[in-house]
Formats: C-alpha cells, sequence, structure tokens
C-alpha cells in the first residue's frame, strides 16, 4: 500500500485522486475464536462474573502490549465488573440515573467493550479479522450482549437519544 | 460497519470544492523525509486524551510504541491496531524503507489528530492545522502520508 501511495509522488501535475478496488468488507469473515472463562461464582449475573473472570487475560495483554486500545480511560480495569452490574441493573428496570454507573455512560461502556477487546487479545488464537473483534463482544460474551439490552431498555425507557445510542456501534439494532 | 459500508454511505455527500487545489512537487522519494499524519487520535500514554470534538494534534515520538487510539467513537475496530500498530501508523514499515533507500528518512515528527470533526473543520483550517505543518516544516518534511482512521 505505502509503495502505491509514493507512486503517486511521480505525476507531473495535479492533485492526483486515485481510487483503488480493494476493500475491507465485513461478510464472510473468520469469527474471532476466543474461548470464555467458565462461571466462577454462580452468585452473581453471569456478565459480572465473566468480566471478574477476564481479569488476568487482560492483565496479560497490557504487559505484553499496551493499551493500544484505549480501555481504562473513563473508569480503571477494577471497576469494570462494578459498571457491568450497573448495566444489569438497568435490564432489570432502574432508572439510569439511579443506575450507579461509575462515569459518562457512552465512555463506561467504550471502557468495558475496550477491557474485554484488550483481554481477547491475549486468548484470542488468532488474529481477528476485520470487526470479528466487534462480533465477537456483542455476540458471543454475556457482557456485550448485555450491553445492547441495556441500550434497547435505555431507548425504551425514553432516555435521551445520545445516552443510549452511542453504547454500542450505530449499525447494532436498538 | 465495513470500509465498504461506509464509503456507499459517503459517496454522495457534498465536499468542499477549493478555487486553486494544491500540487506540490516534491524531491525524489529517495531523498524524501516522510511523516505520517493520522486521524485516529493517537497519543502516548502520558499525553492529554482527546475529547469529543477536540481540534488538536499530538505529537508522536517515532522511537516509540507505546500508543493508544483515542477515540471515544463506538464505530471503531480496534482489533487490528491491536494486533499491529502499523495498520494505522506504519512507523516500521517507513522505518523499513529507509534501511533500504526507497525513502530518504523517517520524520523525527509525526502527529495525530482526531477524526470526527465538524464538517468545516475552521478550527484545524486555520488553527491547529498550520500549527501542525509548522512542526513538519521545522523538521525539513517532505512527504506526509495520511492514514484516516
Amino acid at each position: 500500500m505505502l509503495k502505491a501511495l509514493f507512486a503517486m509522488l511521480d505525476a507531473a501535475e495535479g492533485p492526483v485522486l486515485e481510487t483503488y478496488p480493494e476493500h475491507i468488507d465485513a461478510a464472510d469473515t473468520e469469527p474471532l475464536v476466543c474461548s470464555l472463562p467458565p462461571r466462577m461464582d454462580d452468585s452473581l449475573h453471569p456478565a459480572v462474573d465473566e468480566a471478574q473472570a477476564l481479569r488476568n487475560a487482560y492483565d496479560r495483554a497490557l504487559e505484553k502490549r499496551g493499551n493500544r486500545i484505549g480501555a481504562a480511560r473513563e473508569i480503571s480495569a477494577d471497576d469494570v465488573p462494578a459498571a457491568v452490574a450497573a448495566f444489569v441493573r438497568i435490564t432489570e428496570g432502574v432508572d439510569w440515573k439511579e443506575a450507579e454507573i461509575p462515569g459518562n455512560p457512552m465512555r463506561v461502556a467504550q471502557d468495558i467493550r475496550g477491557y474485554y477487546q484488550t483481554a481477547a487479545t491475549e486468548l484470542a488464537e488468532h488474529t481477528p479479522a476485520a470487526w470479528a473483534g466487534e462480533d465477537w463482544f456483542y455476540e458471543q460474551t454475556e457482557t456485550g450482549r448485555l450491553m445492547l439490552a441495556a441500550r434497547t431498555a435505555l431507548k425504551a425507557a425514553g432516555a435521551p437519544q445520545p445516552l443510549w445510542f452511542y453504547l454500542s456501534p450505530g449499525d447494532r439494532p436498538a | 460497519m465495513a470500509d465498504i459500508d461506509i464509503k456507499r454511505m459517503v459517496a454522495d455527500l457534498p465536499c468542499p470544492e477549493f478555487d486553486e487545489p494544491a500540487f506540490a512537487p516534491t524531491k525524489p522519494l529517495h531523498q524524501a523525509r516522510v511523516a505520517v499524519v493520522t486521524s485516529a487520535a493517537l497519543h502516548h500514554p502520558e499525553d492529554n486524551p482527546f475529547d469529543a470534538q477536540d481540534t488538536s494534534f499530538r505529537v508522536l515520538d517515532p522511537n516509540r510504541r507505546d500508543v493508544q487510539l483515542g477515540h471515544w467513537s463506538p464505530n471503531f475496530d480496534r482489533s487490528g491496531f491491536a494486533e499491529d500498530i502499523n495498520v494505522v501508523w506504519p512507523i516500521d514499515r517507513l522505518t523499513e524503507l529507509a534501511e533500504q533507500g526507497v525513502i530518504g528518512s523517517v520524520a523525527n515528527v509525526h502527529l495525530a489528530f482526531a477524526g470526527n470533526q465538524d464538517e468545516t473543520m475552521t478550527s484545524i483550517r486555520l488553527d491547529s492545522g498550520p500549527a501542525a505543518a509548522q512542526i513538519l516544516k521545522d523538521d525539513e518534511v517532505d512527504v506526509v502520508l495520511l492514514t484516516p482512521v
């Protein structure tokens, strides 16, 4: 790609606009194979239990690659299980103002997803295909499904649109 | 949402038209100094994080690899960047090209903006953009690669 771009510098006049046929398509890509931990504490909601169980993988990933995804910006990794529990309460009908979300809901949601996807870099057995990490979080994990359910619940409860819409990618149904 | 879908969405959006679009021939590539400017909101851990509608930029040190993707939008797939920062900031590839003599040298400064801007981009066009360009000129950069993320 870099060589193709540098080749544009050979033009004698311009500006030069080129369109290349390559594109990244989310369809028919290889799913992310990423084993999730078994239940460790049956007294907890499955999403909270799952989030707690991923902590070691998250820490190992940080050690190896650093915080490239930018998780733990609004809340720390220590706070992730409690943040997940807040979104559990929303799915149970608690008003979002009373659910004790530990920060800006959109940013907390982003940190939860970043925590999971950082852990996934340590657990996955291969480099994820385009968008496979997102699909894995929202379709394969307890917390990902919970976040979509919380988004739907917030919308149904009449929460402000920016508050629920940005909890997940915009093309996910609410 | 894959880039093919996004391209379809934005294909018919109006774009600004400039009366005199810039075209600046540069020195031969094997003599040129190359920098990357990305809109991926990258920053080093100790830098101020990007905020919503942030029109400022961060300077990336080409000798470091500890960078974070600072976008707040949920509409980014971050997995590829987590595996290899070169998909956004191709600093290792540029270093290799410099060692091979394909490019003259790699700049000492690389810049990151946040790509989620208002449609006028007034602050960047009139303020932080020229300031960023001056930093690149001070480092005698000849060619800039923009990686739009």
